[in-house]
């Protein structure tokens, strides 16, 4: 296992930017995710680290070694696709013992070696089997297995989870993450789904339109968005356009005073997290902000219950509540106070750039 | 079926499983109609080798093999048999070393003129067999004036006639195994450390072998059969089995023919089961 380093890594189809300046540094056994809606380029990056794309500029250090000018069969990197891209006419064994033969390992060790890989994913029993013989979780653990038994430098991970069904994908989550511990792998892995992301990094970065928005923590970009763009993708935000007035005060469009936690007076955009507000009760504390609104409506959903608030003609907010029993029931036309404190805000002065947004 | 259930139980249930049984008759009796109008022909054939009197009439006087004793004493079955298959062989393996390296060609690179290429290598299969022997025919005409080499009638000339037959059944059918071809077990193969003529030789070829044998065989049976082209190809005393057929029939019309064709359709019958068993055809054609 060795540390990846990505120097502003550029990829430009003509004048599209599909990957624009991405500068990363992935430590020794450290679990990279990359987080972004679809056509962000985080595949493109992933792919450029494989090597299956050339870089229009920017080098890849694997190990200390430049590896952007070396095909990808000279780089050591261990790939899992989406597809698990199984070679159909092998057996799971064959599959796995793959790289090592490409590797002249010596027959007897790559039997050993084989035989352990699968192993360490719970196919033993299974390695002859064809891969159309085996569901499509045990094909991807034996991707998985493909992909480790050669002791690659780096693991890539590209969707790997997003064929399986809700259940399964729980389960290998757990999995991957654990064989990657265990080994020490320096891994990278792609997703656009959120909750994945979260649960299996140990940082992450955030793309969009080719560039990377923040790279941190999941509190970091949870309770410290970069921009706009992180406080909307990562969680839930409700957002509130206006323009600060003067520091710690917002004007919303709809002319809604709020208090906040600084800002330079500007255009800018407050962004509120769902569970951060609450339907004040009678009688309890005052926090604050108190805006008066009327209820839009409410969705059920099990443990937590989110009330949509108009709290003027254009503006509305979401408010997850928990679902208690003694909470009095919600219907729309029920007029009620929102409260939140200065600090629960998020403030985004417009046309923020990484940096430059004030967070609260 | 949820919906007839929730309404009340009644015509509209008992119709819908009515019409169904309907469709599921009709559609049988259609198969049944279709495979039908394309064996009977291969069965009365087959029948009528067996038939013992000269002249082919019904009921059959007597079932006797003497047809099949005639075609090995008949030499030019046999030679044309031999030539045939000759041509067959060669022309399919001169197809394939053209059509599968078009075929990758095709899939996997954009060029300008990428579809009009791919039109070109499928026309033999659209041009009648008659004006492709008659153009071959006067080509070779041209050619052997202009050259002076004897390209007329030979050997090479033939053989090269079928190969036009073969290319259109090899970028077909390769084409199309490619297509089903995820790209990805190639980069998987790359990632693990084989470069790319390792990963088209353990990964590429392995996967649309299927491809390619069906190929090899629907290119060989074309050939074999080719009759309207070869007319013009075939030189003096060179006689391919169809045409030794064709001229057989010009004299006689006893159940010798019918027991050639039972022949040739045991060989192509038994050749596609054959290899079926070892590469699956059926998942490509």
């Amino acid at each position: 296992m060795a540390r990846l380093e990505l120097d502003r890594l550029t990829k430009r189809y003509g004048d599209f930017h599909a990957v624009r300046n991405v500068t990363l540094r992935i430590e020794e056994g450290e679990f990279l995710v990359l987080l972004g809606p679809s056509g962000c380029g985080k595949t493109t990056t992933l792919r450029m680290v494989a090597g299956f794309i050339e870089p229009t500029a920017g080098r890849v250090i694997l190990g200390g070694r430049d590896v952007t000018d070396l095909p990808p069969w000279h780089r050591n990197a261990g790939l899992v696709f989406q597809s698990y891209a199984l070679f159909p006419h092998l057996s799971a064994a064959e599959n796995v013992a793959f790289g090592l033969e490409m590797r002249k390992v010596p027959a007897p060790e790559i039997a050993t070696r084989v035989a352990e890989a699968l192993r360490l994913v719970r196919l033993e029993s299974l390695g002859d089997r064809l891969p159309r013989q085996l569901s499509g979780g045990q094909q991807q653990r034996v991707a998985l297995a493909r992909a480790l038994v050669f002791k690659p430098d780096v693991l890539l991970l590209d969707e790997p989870l997003s064929n399986l069904d809700a259940k399964l994908r729980q389960e290998v989550r757990i999995e991957i993450r654990e064989l990657q511990r265990q080994l020490g792998l320096t891994t990278i892995m792609v997703t656009h789904d959120q909750e994945e992301a979260l649960t299996m990094a140990d940082r992450l970065v955030v793309m969009n339109e080719g560039e990377v928005r923040q790279v941190g923590t999941q509190q970091d970009l949870y309770e410290r968005p970069a921009d706009r763009f992180v406080a909307g993708f990562v969680g839930r935000s409700t957002f509130l356009e206006g323009v600060v007035e003067a520091p710690n005060r917002f004007r919303s469009a709809g002319g809604l005073i709020i208090r906040c936690s600084g800002g330079t007076p500007g255009p800018a955009a407050l962004a509120l997290r769902p569970e951060r507000l609450a339907i004040l009760e009678t009688g309890g504390a005052r926090p604050d902000n108190v805006l008066p609104g009327i209820v839009e409506f409410v969705s059920y959903l099990g443990a937590s219950i989110d009330v949509h608030v108009r709290l003027s003609p254009n503006e509305r907010v979401v408010i997850q509540t928990t679902n208690r029993s003694e909470a009095p029931t919600l219907k729309a036309g029920d007029k009620v106070e929102v409260g939140w404190s200065a600090d629960s805000g998020a403030l985004f002065e417009d046309h923020a750039r990484p940096g430059t947004a004030s967070v609260s | 079926m949820a919906q007839s259930v929730a309404r009340p139980i009644g015509s509209k249930f008992s119709g819908t499983i009515l019409s169904r049984r309907i469709g599921r008759f009709a559609l049988n009796a259609m198969a049944t109609i279709g495979l039908g109008y394309i064996l009977t022909p291969l069965v009365f054939v087959t029948w009528l080798a067996f038939f013992a009197q000269e002249i082919p009439s019904f009921p059959p006087e007597g079932y006797s093999l003497r047809w099949f004793a005639a075609i090995a004493g008949n030499d030019r079955f046999i030679s044309g048999f031999l030539l045939s298959l000759q041509v067959g062989v060669v022309a399919t393996l001169i197809g394939l070393s053209l059509g599968v390296p078009a075929a990758l060609c095709l899939s996997r690179f954009r060029f300008a003129g990428r579809e009009a290429l791919n039109s070109l290598l499928l026309l033999p299969l659209v041009v009648p067999g008659i004006v492709l022997g008659m153009a071959l025919y006067v080509f070779h005409v041209e050619a052997e004036i202009h050259t002076g080499l004897p390209i007329l009638g030979s050997l090479g000339g033939l053989v090269a006639g079928h190969v036009l037959v073969v290319i259109p059944w090899t970028v077909r059918l390769v084409t199309a195994s490619l297509a089903g071809l995820d790209r990805s077990i190639e980069e998987a193969a790359q990632s693990l450390g084989a470069n790319r003529w390792v990963t088209f030789r353990r990964i590429t070829v392995p996967a649309i072998l299927p491809g390619v044998v069906a190929a090899a065989l629907f290119g060989f049976v074309s050939s074999f059969g080719n009759l309207e082209m070869s007319l013009f190809l075939v030189g003096p005393g060179r006689t391919t089995l169809p045409i030794a057929i064709l001229q057989y029939l010009e004299w006689k019309i006893d159940p010798t023919i019918a027991a050639v064709s039972v022949l040739q359709i045991v060989l192509i019958g038994g050749a596609m089961l054959i290899t079926d068993r070892f590469v699956k055809i059926s998942r490509v054609v």
